[in-house]
């Protein structure tokens, strides 16, 4: 170890594996994952999410996570995204594309893509 | 990629209790599941909570689960990690109410009523990271208080910023830790030495194992930082060979260490070398002293030898030493990223920063918990280690094992603190807490830690080989009911003489544990006296026990289960013990179901 650059370098390349057990992410996006989420496609959609999160260099603030039926089997695979002080949105009928554009233009934007939304689908 | 992460503690409570193969069960389940590119298995350092072990816990939802059985495994992968359902019968969910009204799903571990008063600081990494990964540490932050010091300040400005804190050995001792690196610092020297005292002895206190265990990294760093600041460039681990999990880690962290050059020639490039090494210590407690420690190492039997001269000036082979405890050193990484201030903002007047302290003994939670300085131990005992077990009363709890005393019932509202410990008789040590009840006798638990003494005597000074051990015959005489009052005032009058005459620690505090239940409960070892009664049921030969004639239904269960035949009666008739027989075993009263076996 010849100077804090190096130090810095190793930090930066180790920073994602360790800052999921942080579990302090200002955004937390979650995918459903039960037997219809899973049917319908869920897990590439989650993968994509983590992957996308992190190419995005947002692994600091989001959160990806998952979780059980969310109840609108008809809509899944269902992913919905929860900010502190923002209405919860709720995004239907995901796929590892609309997935990556989420990240891009939500997360990192802060432009909520309203065609994908689960408010679209039932108004 | 990997999306989630489970830990799975590696601590040796939890790899007693069975980690180990559930490690290896997560791995096989997650290849069957597909999962082993999505999810990671993660080996980490004690969480804390060592009596709901084995834990796991998995993020980024932070689910804690407890005891978790290799049975349990394949549910917990197929259920939480496949789809993302979390397994709510195995999840450690002691919260408060309100906490349990807000959260619609499983809580979070920060929220449990024994994390959510806890304050982490050198315990931080423990459960958090891989121990076995440099990479890790170096991500939350480790290496970079060294490059800090090394690169941007004086060994004078380390010092001072360790002297503002007001850091104090977190041994037992609570000597000012920048003072100590100061004298040291001031003496000049061909060759200086900095050793860290990994001995450690205290029965129920296992903060330091944690540490070298969970996060053994910050040792080294730690130790490199206090190398730099006193002018020395060797270091001495002295650790138990009884903490094999803990040798094999620090051997581990010293090597890659070394591999990035963070040990050896010319760290950061800043002309500063410094090497460490493992010494292992075979187990006698008087080697946690600092003179006997450094007495060993060198090769010679652990014996003590007398101060001044000072470690700082004559320490390890002769030259002048810094010698400071695992927890303390845990400390300084954190000092120095965080500030001075930082850290003095935590705790009370005199005593900085926060203390692990090792809950043991007749309390729920049992295990470590950092809290700051100051903390009630009301708090420690009822919220933070969820009261005592089974309804019972608590009676005192022993702070400082075989050194300390015991804080009583009516002084459960003391702030502990270093002084505050002090002024009633009793002191911080190491950091183990043993909680007593009702049920414990006083009498019972000073013989308990004499006995160690006595065992652990290292028999150099007469006060602390002979003292003791006439202590204790006649705390023997007491408990067999054959002491008179001058016994009592004998003991105590012995006890003052060994505290004053000894030569090294071990010897002065041996009395501590007699002279404070002394204090506080006199009356108990005046009833063993007077009365020939062990108030608490403890002191067999002060015991008696009889059936109430009144609430026996002559059911012949305790006649039965009496292992020597002293209980006799016909059927339905109330039935006897014969005390001449009878051995004490309590057989007969465990089995009762009337309630009729009597004690006392």
């Amino acid at each position: 170890m010849k100077s804090l650059a190096e130090l810095a370098a190793i930090k930066e390349k180790m920073k994602d594996k360790v800052v999921l057990r942080e579990g302090s992410g200002e955004i937390r996006v979650v995918v459903g994952m039960a037997t219809c989420g899973i049917a319908a496609g869920a897990r590439p959609v989650l993968n994509a999410f983590v992957e996308k999160v992190n190419e995005a260099g947002l692994s600091e603030k989001v959160t990806v996570s998952q979780t059980g039926c969310i109840g609108v089997c008809q809509f899944e695979p269902v992913v919905e995204i929860f900010e502190a002080g923002k209405e919860k949105v709720t995004y239907i009928k995901m796929t590892a594309e609309k997935a990556a554009e989420v990240v891009e233009k939500h997360l990192k934007g802060g432009e909520v893509i309203q065609e994908y939304t689960i408010s679209n689908a039932i108004s | 990629m990997i999306r989630s992460q489970v830990l799975v503690c590696g601590g040796t409570g939890c790899t007693s209790s069975g980690s180990k193969t559930l490690i290896s069960t997560f791995e096989e389940e997650l290849v069957k599941y597909g999962l082993q590119d999505e999810v990671k298995i993660v080996p980490t350092g004690c969480f804390g909570l060592c009596e709901k072990g084995p834990v796991v816990i998995v993020y980024p939802e932070g689910t804690f689960y407890s005891h978790v059985k290799k049975d349990d495994v394949s549910k917990i992968v197929e259920e939480h990690l496949l789809k993302g359902r979390i397994v709510n019968d195995l999840v450690y969910a002691d919260v408060s109410e309100e906490v349990k009204e807000e959260a619609s799903k499983a809580v979070s571990l920060n929220e449990t009523n024994f994390y959510k008063t806890q304050r982490r600081v050198a315990l931080r990494n423990c459960g958090v990271i891989n121990p076995e990964s440099i990479e890790e540490y170096i991500a939350m932050d480790g290496y970079a208080a060294l490059g800090k010091v090394l690169t941007e300040m004086t060994p004078q400005d380390v010092i001072k910023i360790v002297t503002d804190s007001g850091l104090r050995g977190r041994g037992g001792g609570g000597f000012p830790t920048g003072r100590k690196w100061s004298f040291t610092a001031a003496n000049s020297a061909d060759q200086k030495y900095v050793v860290c005292n990994a001995d450690e002895g205290d029965p129920g206190a296992f903060m330091d194992r944690s540490v070298l265990e969970g996060d053994p990294h910050c040792i080294v760093e730690a130790m490199t930082i206090c190398g730099y600041a006193t002018g020395a460039t060797e270091g001495y681990i002295y650790v138990r060979a009884e903490y094999p999990i803990a040798v094999k880690r620090l051997e581990i962290a010293i090597e890659q260490a070394k591999e990035y050059g963070l040990l050896g020639e010319n760290i950061f490039d800043s002309g500063f070398n410094f090497n460490l090494h493992v010494r292992l210590g075979a187990g006698a407690f008087v080697c946690g002293e600092e003179t006997a420690l450094m007495t060993s190492i060198e090769g010679n039997r652990g014996e003590p030898r007398p101060r001044p001269p000072y470690p700082a000036v004559k320490g390890l082979f002769g030259k002048p030493t810094t010698e400071n405890n695992v927890e303390t050193f845990a400390n300084i990484p954190q000092i120095i990223l965080r500030g001075a201030e930082w850290f003095a903002s935590m705790g009370t007047e005199r005593s900085k920063g926060t203390k692990v302290f090792a809950l043991g003994g007749k309390i729920k939670n049992t295990g470590l918990v950092e809290i700051p300085m100051g903390t009630t131990l009301r708090e420690i005992i009822e919220d933070i280690g969820g009261g005592i077990p089974n309804g019972k009363k608590f009676k005192a709890a022993q702070t400082g094992g075989p050194s300390g005393g015991c804080i009583p019932a009516s002084l459960m509202d003391t702030e502990i603190d270093y002084d505050n410990l002090t002024a009633i008789g009793c002191m911080m040590g190491s950091g183990g807490l043993i909680v007593m009840d009702e049920d414990n006798c006083m009498v019972d638990i000073a013989k308990f830690f004499l006995d160690f003494t006595v065992d652990e005597s290292c028999g150099k000074c007469s006060p602390c080989r002979i003292g003791t051990k006439r202590m204790r015959e006649i705390l023997d005489k007491i408990t067999d009911g054959k002491a008179t009052l001058e016994d009592l005032d004998k003991l105590e009058e012995l006890a003052n003489y060994i505290k004053q005459n000894s030569l090294c620690g071990l010897g002065q505090t041996a009395p501590n544990p007699v002279l404070a239940t002394l204090r506080f409960f006199r009356d108990e070892y005046v009833a063993h006296i007077v009365d020939k009664k062990c108030p608490a049921g403890v002191c067999k030969a002060l015991l008696n026990y009889s059936i109430d004639v009144d609430k026996c239904r002559g059911c012949t269960a305790c006649a039965r289960k009496c292992p020597v035949g002293a209980i006799s009666g016909t059927v339905k008739k109330p039935h006897v013990i014969d005390s001449d027989k009878c051995i004490k075993c309590g057989a007969c009263m465990d089995t009762c179901k009337f309630g009729a076996v009597v004690k006392g």
